[in-house]
């Protein structure tokens, strides 16, 4: 569904991401993990177009991302804050997002019916516009509005981020059902080893812009990535001692 | 303590974005505060003077002191509109070791230092420098100078205690109304009452001694006031307005820019800032009042050229110049949706076209003034269609300045960058060289016809012009999703 073939982005003399080469079938629920600066955001928005890469390109679906729109009608993302529309209140936000995607109000509130527990009863109707909402309300409103219109590839940056336990506990069920549907490709990113190899098949590791490591998730992976970063923060702690 | 708050000050205001802006613009901005600064410096000087030479045989003292009352009205109307306490900036002191006390009293000394206290300032300075050089007795006017310093600063205090109920603005209002009434219809004569508290300031310098009482009662008030609040869920929460979700399905007639429509609709009667604009626009109606009555001009004159364009066209220089800034806040959003960049720009070029409509309707009483005056107008309008559209949503493509929707619209430049400086020239520039041009060499007629002509080959080629712009909105589109991301761009 996804391949990027020799993509880099550089600001400056700076190398942010080198992926030589990735690819992500159709279907699989993919992680992203990496400590801050590790390109997991800057990868996502190459994959969004919202950035242009230095070399090499992403393709998704057979269409290369930066020369083409036609990639939008079935990829939908929730990237941070700056992908809701502060002045809207969040249903009309939900119905916009569905117009977009050729879904009418039917549609949209058969949909967000399915996400009645996970709202908790504080995001519909509650004559509040998104911008007076509470971040973590903000994120679940940005996270549901990016399931309107079946997409085919989700793209979560760090949805598990400002959510309260009882909020992270549900999403995970909600991506996993995502991922059982074969249909669906779900890219999520996380600073939380736990949740996304709960949630995730494959996780790829990226430091310092590269790959370092890409695993099929099973018991031992949560072990194998704490062991990682443990080891790395204790390199890095010798190395700015010596 | 107060030498701590008043370093943050300074970092705050030297290294606050509006300072980083480009340097075009503050020197406007400096140019604009010098300019109101020196106009209340000469209206003080002036003042006397003036008085004087209109009401001979009165003490232009007097003359002040009556009307003083109104000043006093006034200003606080103004301020409860303009000034607000800045409580928001002290939140990261809440944490930190310092008094409350201390806070409280730093957040309101600061207020007192405000730039409308200092307009004040620069008018009575001025004023009392004259009536000494006049040979007032110093002793009365350093008291009454004194005084005004003080009803200054009680009108600086009382606003912050009135500033959060809109009964209070409203009995303001009747107040100012109701004396200004009773005054003129010579019921009562207000302001001489007034007048005589006021000037028995200046007989009695003693008395000054009740104003500065005011101030430091209502300092108190404000203080203790303030000092019970400094709480996150007290003062210092931002007010949440109730939504009110309005439906615009009338919207769906414009087929599949409909969303787009109603979300630009949404936007403009939401925020603050354009929403002002639409008042604005609505009143620049009147704008052509000015020319079309003052005959030197002469219907057929250039100067109409600019009022048609002006008038049919605000809404379009107002709101299309920060195009697509408006969006800027969630623009990563709006390129990574399933949003074709084309249909964007045509809700916004139907979005404006249907102001030029609205504004063109709206002008046609001045067809009063002459038939020459409805079509200046309506060759404007139609230019504005076909020509200036395209124009400014080209030019919206350069903009690389963030605008923050919440922030309040007075004096407010974010946004405002080379680009909205220089579409000016075509805007305006164009029209009136063909228009005078083609009336010199040929005749009024035919200048009118040639722009409205213009505008209508503009709109008919409206497809592939758009193309166009779309392509060069394509090119610039990282540049301006990373521009709208800085925040203190």
């Amino acid at each position: 569904m996804i391949t990027a073939q020799h993509l880099t982005k550089k600001y400056g003399n700076q190398i942010v991401l080198n992926i030589e080469s990735l690819e992500i079938p159709k279907g699989q629920s993919f992680g992203l993990v990496g400590n801050n600066g590790a390109g997991k955001t800057t990868f996502f928005s190459l994959l969004l177009d919202l950035i242009q890469p230095t070399t090499g390109h992403i393709m998704n679906n057979g269409m290369q991302v930066n020369t083409s729109e036609a990639w939008k009608p079935f990829t939908s993302a929730f990237i941070d804050e700056s992908f809701l529309i502060g002045y809207l209140t969040p249903e009309e936000y939900f119905y916009f997002i569905g117009e977009l995607r050729g879904q009418n109000k039917a549609d949209v509130n058969a949909l967000l019916a399915n996400f009645e527990d996970f709202f908790h009863g504080e995001i519909l109707g509650q004559k509040k516009y998104l911008r007076d909402l509470s971040k973590g309300n903000q994120k679940k409103s940005g996270i549901v509005a990016s399931f309107i219109g079946n997409p085919e590839v989700v793209v979560l940056d760090e949805p598990f981020a400002n959510l309260d336990p009882t909020t992270q506990i549900r999403l995970k069920g909600v991506l996993k059902d995502l991922a059982a549907q074969q249909r669906v490709t779900v890219l999520v990113s996380s600073h939380d080893l736990m949740h996304v190899t709960e949630v995730c098949e494959r996780i790829v590791v990226l430091n310092k812009g590269e790959v370092v490591k890409d695993i099929q998730t099973s018991e031992k992976t949560l072990e194998e990535l704490e062991l990682f970063f443990g080891k790395k923060s204790d390199s890095s702690k010798t190395a700015s001692g010596t | 303590m107060f030498k701590h708050f008043t370093t943050l000050q300074w970092k705050s205001f030297f290294r606050s974005a509006s300072l980083g802006k480009s340097l075009a613009i503050k020197i406007l901005m400096g140019f604009f505060a010098l300019y109101m600064l020196s106009t209340m410096l000469m209206a003080g000087i002036g003042l006397f003077f003036g008085l004087q030479k209109a009401f001979p045989g009165t003490d232009p003292l007097t003359m002040v002191s009556n009307y003083l009352i109104y000043w006093v009205l006034a200003e606080l109307f103004f301020r409860y509109f303009m000034q607000k306490l800045p409580v928001m900036d002290i939140k990261p002191l809440l944490t930190i070791p310092i008094k409350k006390r201390a806070i409280t009293h730093y957040v309101l000394g600061r207020s007192g230092v405000s730039i409308y206290n200092l307009f004040d300032l620069v008018f009575f300075t001025p004023f009392t420098v004259v009536l000494l050089f006049q040979g007032y007795p110093v002793l009365h006017v350093i008291g009454w100078f004194v005084a005004m310093i003080a009803v200054v600063l009680s009108i600086n205090y009382i606003n912050f205690l009135i500033n959060k109920s809109n009964t209070a603005l409203l009995a303001l209002l009747i107040l100012l109304g109701g004396s200004y009434g009773l005054d003129y219809f010579d019921i009562y004569p207000v302001h001489e009452l007034a007048g005589r508290l006021f000037y028995t300031l200046y007989q009695q310098p003693v008395f000054a001694i009740i104003p500065i009482l005011l101030t430091i009662a209502l300092y108190s008030i404000n203080y203790r006031f303030l000092r019970n609040r400094i709480f996150l869920d007290a003062s210092l929460r931002q007010k949440t307005k109730e939504a009110v979700t309005s439906d615009l399905s009338w919207t769906r007639k414009f087929g599949d820019i409909a969303p787009f429509l109603q979300l630009d609709l949404k936007l403009i009667w939401r925020n603050k800032r354009t929403k002002v604009q639409v008042f604005v626009s609505l009143a620049m109606i009147f704008y052509g009042l000015i020319f079309y009555s003052i005959e030197d001009f002469g219907l057929n004159s250039v100067i109409m050229v600019v009022v048609g364009i002006l008038m049919t066209g605000i809404f379009l220089m107002n709101f299309g110049q920060f195009i697509p800034a408006w969006d800027s806040a969630y623009f990563s959003m709006i390129m990574s949706q399933n949003i074709p960049l084309r249909k964007y720009l045509e809700a916004k070029a139907g979005l404006i076209a249907l102001s030029v409509v609205v504004m063109f309707l709206l002008s046609i009483p001045y067809v009063y003034f002459g038939w020459q005056a409805l079509a200046i107008n309506f060759s404007t309008a139609l230019y504005n269609l076909g020509i200036n559209i395209p124009v400014i949503l080209f030019f919206g493509s350069m903009n690389k300045k963030r605008i923050d929707l919440t922030k309040s619209p007075v004096g407010n430049i974010q946004g405002t960058g080379a680009a909205q400086f220089l579409v000016g020239i075509p805007l305006f520039g164009a029209p009136m060289l063909i228009y005078g041009i083609l009336t010199l060499l040929f005749s009024f007629e035919v200048a009118i016809a040639s722009l409205a002509i213009l505008g209508i080959v503009g709109f008919a080629y409206r497809k592939p012009i758009l193309d166009t712009i779309t392509l060069s909105y394509r090119k610039k589109k990282y540049g301006m999703i990373a521009g709208f991301q800085e925040k203190n761009g």
